[in-house]
């Protein structure tokens, strides 16, 4: 529960951040996010993977479809990606993913360490 | 424990996040920041244009004065309504914006010598700072201001700049950068706001294309090797099969000006010997031209004149074209317009069409100037030392440094070559350019005026302050006048004036006087029935100026007898004509070639190619294997005749053209230039045919073995991105013709633009881009026209009135603009 709750804040986070703010606020997102519904480390990062991994795979993939592949089909020859536009937006989901895991599994290593230091005091 | 884990984990992510937001180097280019570039809420993904994306819109926009309609037809070619003229360039410039922003910001920063602070002072093979110089010495920021300044001087141009620029900073203002457009994302930077200045630096670059060609350091140093009598045998005045575009025969006046060649000019300027080294050269196409012509009433079915005009430039995308209507109370016209620069430029109105091709004539000369010491203070002018002024070029480079050009000022113009240019002289000498392009001249205003141009009087007084670059411009009108006219600033020369670079240390070599604009080359109502252009020598050899400049023999030819043989003409017979790929410099120099080949010396394979060559019908198709063979041919002719004279020195050197060299060999083919001076035998012109041919047969050899031999594979022609990313690009286009043939489509060169306008009652228009109406890359609307422009076919131009726009089922979309 605390699973499918923190993954779907981190997306929607991200996802309103990014209206504002440039794209790595979905770094900072999923760390918010993670240290206030705090899980273990492996768990926070799958969420945060998750979240980002959906939302830009998700997005990429509706804006590839309407486009008709048009674009993603020569940036995939640009970057060199032998104009495989599936494989863009796997790409593009995976970079959104590592970044959101990352920052999440930062955040989980938060609350420990609070409560590692009210114990010292 | 955990406070290691997570300053390695808050580590690691920062990295992460540092990595994805810079630009990586990767060999030759840099990668885009990924992170930013592949974020689907801002990154690239957000060009991605839906294929039914809705462009109906209702804009309040500060700045607008009333109230304007824009309808988009299913090409995307805009409409426009306004209630007012200001309003009318405002929505031009917010259109030009929205859909061509990079681009027409591009261009400007390439005229402006600000390439380097985009794409960095190097990148693969280009050297953008050598190029960045180059632009700077040459004055094109210099022109572009002295042209400022003429603009902003006339009130109508000025308010016209206005309302456009604001247009554009209308739109720029307004857009959040996750819609800047793909190539700012691709490169990491940002538009800037848009001025008047940018518009005239757009113009500047149209001058240095068309009008920027200079042969004057490669003509000096061909005084070195040959005389007087070669040099006219090489670069001849006048060629003998020139069909002018004012018809032989044609009384000209008596000169109103004349110059007459300094006292000196036989010691000093004709015979004296001088060797220059090569400056960095970046040479506009010297095909940069164009076609036109119009047919009068007489000449068609209708019994209405027929206007017609392809110019040719580089074929880039986005197109360089932007097509568009604009209608007021006070104009109605249609055309194609610059993306950068207010007004219709080539088009056509409720009363008449007009069009352009190059006058290629030279109008960029070169002074040595004789500096007291290498301070450059004070240089020698009239036997005083003259002070120098000097003008600062900051070029900023995209790593952050920046290098500055001090360019000294003097009376001639700026110097652009001395010691302390990269690409300076061996001799370290020092030499002032003279360019056209620096006058102070307002260019925009004759396409304001042509827009709203009702007659042939309207026409004359619209071209007539037109400076630089030199153009042909068309004319034809409903009541049935065809007219054209040669028009820009043209200086009165003597004979061979800049044509070699002239002594700078007095007066008496510069520019005296230019020709009177009513002694431009004029042609109006003719009796054959048509006016034509095609970039050739204006006049023949009795107008009784001189006149120099790079011209093209053989389109003139071919469009001239095609109409002079036509009657009762349709637009249909023009599109034909247009696109037509017959080869008359092939039909002037391959009976030359065969009559000189001894076929009994070839192998039988060779001898295969040499009847393919006999049996072409003299097409470029785009199947044919006769072009081929023909230019491979030629091409080795020409190294055979010429290389060996040419070799003689390391300098750098002007081969002549080619119709040049056909000429002299049909008019004798013992013409001296034949033998090899580099073997103790006379050679013959038999001899090195075939020697040329032998060596041809190696190159078309392994061509077929490449599957290339066909005229269409072996050109191969592309319309490329402006970047030369060839993803974005549009290549291995199947299109025929090419070089000295009415469809002037070469590799990376040709016809931008095809336009037909049938002047009837209510007009009958077609035209076709290589391009699209969109710049941006993601957007179907990008290169949409350019299978349909290979095929050679066009779209019928929609000409609507407002109430027809309201009501046509080929409008698609509807912007309403109103002031907020």
């Amino acid at each position: 529960m605390k699973f499918i709750a923190a993954l779907i804040v981190t997306a929607l986070l991200s996802f309103a951040g990014s209206l504002f703010f440039p794209w790595w606020i979905i770094a900072v997102a999923a760390f918010i996010v993670s240290v206030f519904i705090h899980q273990k480390a492996l768990l926070a990062f799958i969420t945060g993977f998750l979240a980002l991994f959906l939302l830009w795979g998700i997005q990429s993939f509706y804006i590839d479809y309407t486009n008709d592949h048009l674009l993603a089909t020569k940036i995939a020859n640009v970057l060199p990606l032998g104009g495989n536009y599936i494989l863009l937006i796997f790409i593009t989901a995976l970079v959104g993913g590592l970044v959101g895991g990352m920052a999440a599994l930062t955040g989980s290593f938060t609350r420990l360490s609070s409560n590692q230091s009210r114990e010292i005091l | 424990m955990r406070i290691v884990s997570f300053i390695i984990c808050a580590a690691i992510t920062v990295a992460l996040i540092i990595v994805l937001n810079i630009q990586i180097p990767t060999g030759e280019s840099k990668t885009p920041c990924l992170g930013a570039f592949l974020s689907p809420q801002n990154g690239f993904w957000q060009n991605a244009e839906a294929a039914n994306t809705d462009f109906n819109a209702d804009l309040k926009l500060a700045g607008l004065q009333g109230k304007a309609e824009v309808y988009f037809d299913e090409r995307l070619v805009p409409h426009v309504y306004a209630d007012n003229d200001h309003d009318a360039y405002f929505i031009q410039g917010y259109l030009h914006a929205k859909f061509r922003l990079w681009q027409m910001e591009f261009q400007t920063h390439a005229a402006a010598g600000r390439l380097s602070e985009i794409l960095g002072a190097k990148s693969g093979s280009s050297d953008f700072l050598a190029i960045d110089k180059m632009f700077r010495r040459l004055g094109m920021v210099y022109g572009a201001e002295q042209s400022l300044k003429a603009m902003e001087s006339n009130p109508v141009s000025k308010a016209t700049a206005d309302a456009y620029t604001a247009g554009v900073n209308s739109y720029i203002n307004a857009l959040p950068a996750n819609k800047y457009p793909l190539e700012y994302k691709l490169l990491n930077y940002k538009p800037e706001p848009w001025n008047n200045l940018k518009t005239q630096l757009f113009l500047k670059y149209m001058s240095f294309d068309l009008a920027g060609g200079d042969w004057d350091f490669e003509m000096t140093n061909a005084k070195n090797i040959f005389s007087a009598a070669d040099i006219e045998m090489l670069y001849p005045m006048v060629a003998d099969s020139l069909d002018p575009i004012v018809p032989k025969g044609t009384a000209f006046p008596q000169a109103g000006v004349t110059v007459s060649k300094p006292s000196s000019a036989d010691s000093l300027y004709y015979n004296v010997l001088d060797s220059i080294q090569a400056p960095f050269i970046n040479r506009p196409d010297r095909d940069n031209g164009s076609n036109n012509w119009a047919v009068a009433g007489t000449k068609t079915k209708s019994g209405a004149p027929i206007l017609c005009n392809d110019p040719h430039l580089g074929l880039n995308l986005p197109a360089i074209w932007y097509e568009m209507q604009i209608s007021t109370p006070n104009f109605n016209a249609y055309g194609v317009t610059f993306p950068g620069s207010p007004s219709i430029i080539i088009g056509f109105n409720d009363s008449c069409a007009w069009g352009v091709t190059n006058a290629s004539r030279d109008v960029k000369d070169y002074f040595e100037i004789e500096f007291r010491d290498t301070t450059m203070q004070e240089y020698k002018f009239n036997g005083q030392w003259q002070k120098s002024t000097f003008r600062k070029e900051v070029i900023k480079v995209k790593d952050g440094s920046e290098v500055v050009e001090n360019i000294a000022m003097t009376v001639f113009g700026p110097v652009m070559y001395d010691r302390h240019y990269a690409n300076k002289f061996k001799d370290n000498k020092s030499y002032a350019v003279r360019w056209q392009a620096h006058e102070s001249t307002d260019e925009g205003s004759t396409f304001y005026k042509l827009n709203r141009a009702k007659n042939f009087n309207d026409f004359i007084g619209a071209i007539s302050t037109f400076g630089c670059p030199g153009q042909n411009f068309l004319f034809a009108s409903k009541r049935g006048t065809v007219a054209i006219r040669q028009q820009g600033r043209f200086v009165a020369k003597w004979r061979r004036q800049g044509d070699f670079v002239m002594p700078g240390i007095d007066s008496s070599y510069m520019w005296k006087a230019y020709i009177p604009i009513d002694e431009n080359p004029t042609s109006v109502n003719p009796e054959r029935g048509f006016v034509s252009s095609a970039n050739q020598r204006p006049v023949d050899a009795t107008y009784p100026y001189y006149m120099n400049g790079d011209f093209d023999l053989y389109r003139g030819m071919i469009i001239n007898r095609k109409l002079n043989n036509m009657s009762a003409i349709t637009p249909t017979d023009m599109q034909r004509l247009q696109t037509d790929n017959y080869n008359v410099f092939a039909e002037t120099a391959r009976p030359l070639l065969l009559k000189n080949i001894d076929d009994t010396r070839l192998t039988g394979e060779e001898r295969d190619y040499l009847t393919k060559l006999r049996t072409w019908n003299l097409r470029n198709d785009i199947n044919e294997e006769g072009p081929t063979i023909f230019a491979a041919w030629i091409d080795s002719l020409e190294t055979a005749v010429w290389s060996d004279e040419f070799s003689q020195t390391q300098l750098p050197l002007r081969w002549p053209d080619e119709g040049t060299l056909v000429e002299a060999l049909l008019r004798d083919s013992a013409f001296k230039f034949v033998d090899n001076i580099q073997t103790p035998a006379i050679e013959t012109l038999p001899e090195i045919c075939l020697q040329s041919f032998k060596l041809a047969y190696k190159q078309l050899k392994k061509l077929e073995g490449e599957q290339r031999l066909k005229w269409g594979k072996y050109k191969d022609t592309g319309v490329r991105h402006l970047l030369r990313l060839p993803a974005l690009s549009k290549l291995h286009l199947p299109i025929g013709g090419g070089r000295h043939i009415i469809n002037a489509t070469k590799s990376t060169h040709g016809p931008g633009w095809r336009m037909i306008v049938h002047l009837t009652d209510k007009i009958e228009a077609y035209g076709i881009i290589p391009g699209g109406q969109s710049g941006n890359a993601g957007s179907k609307y990008y290169d949409d026209f350019i299978d349909t422009w290979a095929q050679g076919k066009y779209y019928t131009l929609l000409f609507l009135t407002h109430d027809e726009a309201k009501n046509n089922q080929q409008t698609k979309w509807k912007m309403t603009f109103s002031k907020a």
